[in-house]
């Protein structure tokens, strides 16, 4: 316990991180269950379940961070992909063939468990999975809220899965281990109760970068997602975000900023859209040699899902209500509420090949709040995972004219 | 024979001009029109308002003011109909819009619609993808009634439930008689080519379903009692959104490859759904969406596409399939590796064209196309 507390927020976020790995390589080759899951679905059933789940996704992160996605990539076109579609499902479709990877090996699934909430790729990305692997598909459909708030109706809808999904979850199970398995609603209610705090706690940590300078280099960000992506409905996880908040807090109340004493914050910034996995150190040094800081982004709220406990209608509803399945209305204001929150002074819109569902708004989101909030704003080519599709120089062209906006509208306000 | 030719111009007569023949549906009729963008949508319910659909599947338009909220790599069909609803193209014959969010791009498409297009009234919705179950067979009802309230709004007139009836039989019969017209193509594959197949179909579009069925009730009859043609050339299943520009049907005809089978969002699975005889005309219209099979836009979780196309070209005596896939239409581009895989192991040849409404030149599929019918055996 006392070498538990030395250990940094960091350091405890790669134990995290290697402990959920391994755990369930460990719980494939021990026999028992594994699931390959969306970013963003109702993990309780499974953390209820006690069912290992690994993320897809955020396995594609890692392999795109480390430079290793274009051999998964070319496998995937090899087969008859297409370019165009997102860079996460090609990676994954190259690890669900080859099975082997440098960066971050994950067993392979028994079921699939896909909530559309965060996009409709997913649901044909985890039916092509659920085919070409032959195991059962689960999946949650969350209808896109054209209407400002998430209605009554869909969330009744959204409710209905989640029995179909605890039945299912249940035949599975029983079948799997050849012994009947029920699911147990006293431990849903204890993991719901996890699932908020530890949901809650991610949100308090993000929200220190608030302070002026900003503590957090909000390139760190992306690397305590994976925590959250895979932790949320851990104890632990909420251990990691909670040593997080706490050094945030001490580095504010010191008046640190986010990177080494004398490298000023000069302006602070959003981020608009998932980073470019295998670019982070370009696109981070081109913001943080002009002194900007990306303070946050859409992310922190995007794994805050908050609801009463037994609630399951108003759990419907938080995971229904992301940023990515609301209406354009919705997510002007979301991002207008964080630059007045965050005093921010501009924008960086990631124009991502890969997310069609983040572009086809974006023209109009950037106008919308360019106009509401006066902020700059940039907006630049890129991907994800696709190491062709983003280009450093033209990426640091962008972010120079970004910064004479940037200057500009500081010395307009300083000339009142 | 006579009678087979007169009934086809007057399809292709609607169906190559399809703003002139909104407008003069809108005329003759009196009745307002709406527009229906792609996929499943309640046809039924605009029809029992006393209103016209009018189906929006993109066409020729200069790609302009839709740059100004979409990147290039939006399908070309959606990225039209947007164009068409900025250029105001629309707002000639239209009194209103209807769309669902059937993918991603649908989704922001909606969304940037009420910005840039405002004086039109838009009807949102969302058709369910775990759509077998019962609460989502609830959920559809729940939005076929929105969506009933705002149509009625359009049309300044309540909806009964003998209006609905009565347009749910009207749409049985349409998809009836069209589902039996893409049989009889085999009969006669020279007179009803590529290019006219399309075009009768595509009539239903932009007529008054009731007599649209009524003319191709009447054609359906006219080419039973003809005799059978003798047709020497190949005979494909075509896959995809839909084949257009016509251009690019054309090829297809001076290749002598005839299209005996379709597996079109534009056509078949439009209509290859029979509906179900109980339940409240709500229920029906969500039950022919549970049904619905190997249909890109509906999650499927026996993902039987290939399947169905493999059972399709035993059915059709189709020589080989040619997938016209709609450039940067995610729902296709994900099933296209699973089922060539599942047709190639079924020795069934395939051709795979990108296509795009806006394309300039078809020449590069014509090639295509006459080195494919070459391989057919």
């Amino acid at each position: 316990m006392e070498q538990k507390e030395k250990l940094s927020s960091k350091q405890m976020l790669n134990d995290l991180m290697a402990d959920h790995y391994q755990s369930a390589l460990d719980a494939k080759a021990d026999g028992k269950l594994v699931a390959w899951a969306t970013s963003i679905a109702p993990q309780e059933l499974l953390t209820t379940m006690g069912i290992n789940v690994v993320y897809p996704e955020n396995q594609a992160a890692a392999i795109g961070a480390r430079k290793e996605a274009q051999k998964f990539i070319d496998h995937s076109e090899g087969r008859g992909y297409s370019v165009d579609l997102c860079s996460y499902a090609r990676v994954n479709f190259g690890y669900q063939q080859l099975k082997k990877s440098e960066s971050q090996d994950i067993p392979m699934p028994d079921f699939i468990y896909s909530c559309s909430n965060i996009c409709h790729t997913v649901l044909k990305w985890y039916e092509n999975l659920a085919k070409e692997l032959n195991i059962p598909l689960i999946i949650f459909d969350l209808p896109f809220n054209h209407t400002y708030d998430v209605q009554d109706h869909a969330a009744k809808y959204m409710k209905g899965q989640i029995e179909e999904a605890i039945k299912r979850l249940e035949t599975i199970s029983t079948k799997h281990y050849g012994k009947k398995v029920e699911f147990d609603h006293d431990k849903f209610k204890a993991v719901m109760e996890q699932s908020n705090a530890t949901s809650q706690m991610w949100k308090d940590a993000t929200m220190v970068a608030k302070a002026k300078p900003s503590p957090l280099n909000g390139f760190d960000l992306f690397n305590y997602m994976a925590g959250i992506v895979t932790n949320r409905g851990t104890k632990a996880g909420y251990e990691v975000f909670k040593a997080w908040k706490e050094e945030l807090e001490a580095k504010a109340a010191a008046g640190l900023g986010p990177w080494k004493p004398g490298e000023e914050e000069k302006f602070r910034v959003m981020w608009d859209g998932i980073a470019c996995w295998p670019y982070l150190g370009s696109t981070y040094k081109g913001l943080k040699n002009n002194g900007i800081n990306m303070v946050t982004s859409t992310y922190p709220d995007s794994w805050t899902i908050l609801y009463d406990n037994g609630d399951i209608e108003g759990m419907a509803k938080a995971y229904s209500g992301i940023y990515c399945n609301s209406n354009l209305q919705n997510g002007v204001d979301r991002i207008t509420r964080i630059v007045n929150e965050y005093s921010l002074d501009g924008i960086v819109f990631h124009s991502n090949r890969s997310c069609k569902l983040l572009d086809f708004r974006q023209f109009e989101q950037q106008r919308q709040i360019e106009e509401k909030t006066g902020v700059a704003t940039v907006l630049f080519d890129g991907d994800q995972t696709d190491p062709r599709a983003f280009s450093t120089e033209q990426y640091n062209t962008r972010i120079q004219a970004f910064l004479e906006t940037l200057e500009n509208k500081k010395e307009e306000r300083r000339k009142g | 024979m006579a009678d087979i030719k007169s009934l086809i111009a007057e399809f292709e007569k609607v169906a190559l001009n399809p703003a002139k023949s909104a407008a003069e549906l809108k005329k003759e009729t009196g009745k307002k029109l709406i527009g229906m963008f792609p996929y499943h949508l309640p046809e039924e319910i605009v029809y029992a308002a006393g209103m016209l659909p009018v189906g929006m599947w993109g066409g020729q338009t200069e790609i302009k003011l839709s740059n100004k909220y979409l990147q290039s790599f939006c399908c070309s069909m959606i990225k039209a109909n947007f164009e068409m609803g900025m250029n105001k193209t629309y707002q000639k014959v239209l009194d209103g819009v209807v769309m669902a969010a059937y993918c991603d791009t649908l989704k922001c498409i909606c969304e940037d619609w009420k910005v840039a297009v405002t004086d039109m009234p838009l009807i949102a919705m969302y058709y369910p993808q775990n759509r077998k179950i019962a609460a989502a067979i609830d959920y559809m009802g729940a939005e076929f009634k929105k969506a009933q309230e705002q149509l009625e709004a359009i049309a300044g007139k309540k909806v009964t439930e003998a209006d609905l009836e009565a347009a749910w039989e009207v749409y049985e019969a349409y998809r009836a008689e069209s589902r039996k017209f893409v049989k009889l193509v085999a009969k006669m594959p020279k007179t009803l080519n590529a290019t006219v197949r399309h075009l009768v179909i595509k009539a239903a579009w932009f007529m008054d379903k009731k007599v649209y069925t009524e003319k191709l009730a009447a054609l359906n009859a006219a080419i039973e009692a003809a005799p059978a043609e003798e047709f020497n050339g190949k005979k494909v299943l075509v896959e995809g959104i839909m084949v257009e520009p016509i251009a690019l049907l054309d090829a297809f005809v001076e290749n002598d490859v005839c299209i005996i089978g379709d597996d079109l969002s534009h056509q078949s699975r439009m209509f290859r759904i029979e509906g179900r005889k109980e339940g409240t005309v709500y229920e029906k219209m969500a039950y022919r969406i549970a049904d619905a099979y190997a249909d890109p836009l509906l999650l499927d979780e026996k993902k039987e596409h290939g399947k169905e196309l493999i059972d399709m070209v035993k059915e059709y005596g189709a020589d080989g399939v040619v997938v016209c896939a709609m450039k940067f239409c995610d729902p296709e581009e994900y099933d296209y590796p699973i089922f060539k895989e599942e047709l190639e192991a079924a020795n069934i040849p395939v051709l795979y064209m990108e296509i795009e409404q806006q394309m300039e030149s078809v020449g590069q599929y014509k090639t295509r196309i006459q080195a494919f019918a070459e391989t057919l055996a």
